[in-house]
């Protein structure tokens, strides 16, 4: 009988050995097919009860996490809601993430490979991993100045700082609130979303980084820039301005916005064309440039090229025209050119910032959980656009856009501001878009800002009506703060 | 059994620490209760068992605070869960599951008084017999038995449920060694060979027959797949020790695809728990949720686990009873199922050893029976769990929440202390020497 025991123990160790080793495969091989299979609620819960870091502007946090005390433990709460709806994106357990949320996930996670050595102590610690902090270089009273002005509008406002490339704000109207995408109701959740994504005016688009629209007569700061870059023009140059142009090879004329002449005799300084905004003498000059030396200057706007702030912004374009035709009404901001706010805030940067263009960034900084300064975002040069004195030249020549000529409403007391309107058909009954970028002050700028309105009307003055107050007041705000 | 506590009191700490609750009433009176418990039963074992092997009842006892631990932690996922709903809050099952503790640790105690000696068993043969099958039949009697969840296992007296089938289990363990001990030798008898195969004698197959119309009966009465496998397989296990014949186990296999195929085709439920067993993830909504969390919460858990109060176990239904074993591989790991099988398997070893070393018959015949049932159940329940074998409803012994079990399982270490005491005491004892033994040190 002892025998039959020590066979009866042999066959029991060998079911043991078929359980450790079914248990070793489900546990160890198959795991990570099992953690990331279909229906496996635990990885959702286990993202949700990370504390996710806080998205800072200045020292507030504008998207943070709180407990709830439910299954999901924590849960995003935006302070602002939509005003800083296109920088913080939404984090949504049914629809994913945008915006910062999505782009600096690792951070605000805790994965991110600079927060090893505080994931290693919490691990130790036995506590939930909370994430690190993205502090963003937002300018609040910019910030609040652009969402206030855009009320009422349908547009977008991004603001920079010269010298740096930060991006000081970054707005748009219609925004959305992303409190209501990150609420534990999936239902209520699946009907906001749903409302917002057949909504014909767009609130979930991303409009100062990605609605690309013809930038219009804002434009013309790139064809003057390329003028006075070609060594040929200076801001006296005199240039032909009759009351229409005739495209070269076609029948089509073009006109001024005021019907007539831009100057006596029909013919205008290039400073003079700039601040009357005259189509006529712009649409000539592009056309002398040449193709190569307009996209050559465009490019070093950072047209073309896309940035990543750290989200991906759309490039503005500035297309292979096909013929002087083309070429001359690309010098205006028409044809196939587009530009997004970011891009025109970019371009009017670089004129305010010597002439160098910077990589616009919107992450400042990065902190762990007990704010120990972990990264610090270092400006960076794209490319120098323009020659330190070509860039004071058009400096000038935009300070007298607003001070004699079509930027009148975005004059400030006691600084001199340095502008450009800017109204475009996108024709298709489209209604115009109204532009304005500006920087100011205009002898050590500290800010350069655009701003696209999209609903203008017909109104080919809309730039300086509905844009360039905007424009103003963000101005303001930085300067004031 | 002091380290027993120790591991046992820093689970529950860990719980409360890494859930954080703070250390309510709750605690303190598990800890007293289980550290009482504890040192009741080393008392009572020391008195009257001192030859007994001293790892079975630390083994035992730390098994059962493990499984304590989980239920705490599991009532504390539930009593948050119902305060986010804004629901009243659950019974914590944890405190019936101690006060089933309590009465086990009674019933050891009850066993080691009432059977001096194990071979008195042998008596009541045929009244354990008896007694098994009426324990078996309660649960089916109108207005006694209580259904849950498809299975009538239960018995419902007043406030109070039990499970009969869990303690005739150990009816029928003495009743199989006492019945064996008598007829093993006309059992081992051979007929004749057929393809090197010894048959048994035709009017020899009753027994056999016998259980496995009861086995096939519980199935198909009381709908409980799991009891059924554990006692056939016990009868078949031995029986095959009894006579050392192979024959048997072919016999059983046999009847057993016989069974398979009629319950099959017979019961739809048997039919979706195969289904279920071959593609989880095909029911994964439905019938097999259960099983592909269980999954889910293993490979969540991992090489290592995600430490106690940090998975999320409460996901799986049942989680602390039928799955604990899920549980437990949640939160800690390869490595802490590795380490529980472990302890069973410590368990059933010693108590095979048991029966090598006992020198009589019945003793033998019982000890390995009471084995094969705790390898037996361990085996069909992590196997149901872990997708090795069909998912079958059975409680994982010392772990799962569950009094019948529990105290079943107290009462199986208690004879199983019995019978390894009776076998390793010298073989004349003068009293003093008994006496002297009662201060020898913790095991």
């Amino acid at each position: 009988m002892t025998k039959n025991i020590t066979v009866y123990s042999a066959v029991l160790a060998i079911l043991l050995f078929a359980l450790l080793a079914n248990l070793t495969y489900i546990q160890v091989f198959w795991a990570d097919e099992l953690r990331s299979a279909p229906g496996n609620s635990r990885a959702v819960l286990e993202e949700y009860s990370t504390q996710r870091g806080p998205i800072l502007v200045g020292t507030a946090a504008v998207a943070s996490s709180k407990a709830t005390g439910s299954e999901l433990k924590y849960q995003r709460e935006y302070a602002a809601g939509p005003k800083y709806a296109p920088a913080t994106g939404f984090y949504s357990l049914t629809y994913g993430s945008t915006g910062l949320e999505k782009a600096e996930n690792n951070v605000l996670s805790g994965n991110d490979a600079r927060l090893f050595v505080d994931r290693l102590q919490q691990l130790f610690a036995g506590r939930d991993v909370q994430g690190g902090n993205v502090e963003t270089g937002l300018d609040s009273a910019a910030q609040e100045a652009a969402w206030r002005g855009l009320q009422g509008k349908i547009g977008a406002v991004a603001a920079i700082e010269p010298a740096t490339g930060r991006i000081l704000a970054l707005a748009q109207t219609p925004s959305f609130d992303p409190n209501k995408l990150a609420s534990q109701d999936s239902s209520e959740v699946q009907d906001y979303y749903e409302s917002l994504n057949n909504d014909p005016t767009q609130p979930l688009l991303n409009r100062p980084l990605v609605q690309s629209l013809p930038p219009g007569s804002t434009f013309k700061v790139v064809t003057a820039a390329a003028a006075l870059e070609s060594g040929d023009f200076s801001p006296s140059s005199v240039l032909p301005g009759p009351a229409t142009y005739t495209l070269p090879g076609t029948s089509t004329s073009v006109g001024n916005w005021n019907k007539g002449p831009c100057g006596p005799n029909g013919e205008v300084t290039l400073e003079e064309a700039l601040a009357v905004s005259c189509n006529t003498a712009f649409m000539w000059l592009g056309v002398q440039l040449g193709e190569e030396a307009m996209t050559a200057q465009a490019e070093a706007f950072g047209f073309n090229t896309s940035f990543d702030v750290p989200m991906t912004a759309a490039a503005a374009r500035f297309p292979e025209t096909q013929n002087a035709a083309e070429l001359a009404q690309a010098s205006i901001g028409q044809q196939d050119v587009r530009a997004t706010a970011l891009n025109m805030a970019q371009v009017t940067a670089a004129i305010a910032n010597n002439g160098v263009t910077m990589y616009p960034y919107l992450v400042d900084g990065i902190s762990s959980p007990d704010l120990r300064q972990l990264d610090t975002t270092q400006p960076e040069a794209f490319a120098e656009a323009m020659t330190t004195s070509n860039a004071a030249d058009l400096m000038d020549m935009m300070v007298g856009v607003v001070d004699r000529g079509t930027g009148s409403n975005a004059r400030i007391p006691g600084v001199s501001v340095a502008g450009k309107t800017g109204t475009a058909e996108r024709g298709n009954d489209n209604p115009n878009v109204a532009w304005f970028i500006a920087s100011a002050p205009a002898d050590n700028p500290q800010v350069a800002v655009a701003v696209m309105v999209e609903n203008a009307g017909a109104q080919e003055v809309s730039g300086n009506q509905l844009a360039a107050p905007i424009a103003r007041d963000v101005i303001a705000a930085v300067l004031g703060g | 059994m002091v380290m027993a506590f120790g591991i046992g009191m820093l689970g529950f700490a860990q719980v409360v620490w890494s859930t954080g609750e703070t250390l309510g009433n709750l605690f303190w009176v598990v800890a007293g209760v289980a550290a009482g418990v504890g040192v009741f039963m080393h008392v009572v074992v020391r008195a009257r068992t001192p030859y007994a092997e001293p790892i079975i009842l630390p083994t035992a006892y730390l098994l059962n605070l493990l499984g304590l631990v989980m239920i705490f932690r599991l009532d504390i996922a539930d009593t948050q869960r119902a305060a986010a709903n804004d629901s009243p809050a659950p019974t914590p099952t944890v405190t019936s599951q101690i006060t089933w503790m309590i009465l086990g640790a009674l019933l050891v105690a009850a066993t080691l008084l009432l059977v001096r000696d194990h071979r008195r068993l042998q008596k009541i043969t045929y009244i354990s017999l008896l007694g098994g099958v009426i324990l078996l039949l309660l649960p089916l009697v109108p207005g006694l038995g209580l259904t849950i969840n498809g299975a009538t296992l239960w018995i419902k007296v007043g406030p109070y449920t039990f499970q009969p089938g869990e303690i005739a289990k150990i009816l029928l363990a003495i009743f199989l060694a006492g019945f064996l001990v008598t007829s093993r030798d006309t059992l081992s008898l051979v007929r004749r060979r057929f393809l090197g195969i010894a048959i048994p004698r035709g009017r020899d197959l009753g027994p056999i027959l016998i259980a496995w119309v009861i086995a096939l009966g519980v199935l198909v009465f009381e709908k409980d797949l799991g009891t059924a496998i554990v006692f056939f397989g016990m009868f078949v296990s031995v029986l095959f020790i009894a006579t050392g014949r192979r024959s048997w186990v072919i016999i059983a296999g046999v009847l057993v695809v016989i069974g398979g195929i009629f319950a099959y085709f017979a019961f739809g439920h048997v039919r979706v728990r195969f289904q279920i067993w071959l593609d989880p993830f095909a029911y994964q909504n439905d019938q097999g949720y259960q099983i592909v969390q269980s999954l889910f919460g293993l490979a969540n858990g991992g090489i290592l686990g995600t430490g106690l109060g940090q998975g999320y176990p409460q996901l799986v239904p049942f989680a602390n009873s039928d799955f604990i074993i899920a549980s437990f591989g949640e939160e800690l790991g390869l490595t802490g199922l590795t380490a529980m099988l472990l302890m069973f398997a410590i368990l059933i070893q010693r108590g095979l050893r048991t029966a090598i070393a006992c020198r009589d018959t019945f003793g033998r015949l019982l000890a390995a029976a009471l084995s094969s049932v705790f390898a037996l159940q361990v085996f069909v329940v992590v196997g149901g769990v872990t997708k090795l074998i069909p998912m079958t409803g059975l409680t994982t012994p010392f772990l799962s929440a569950g009094g019948s079990a529990l105290i079943a399982n107290w009462i199986m270490v208690g004879l199983l202390l019995r019978i390894s005491h009776d076998t390793r005491r010298p073989e004349r004892v003068l009293p003093s020497t008994v006496e002297d033994s009662r201060s020898v040190g913790a095991p």
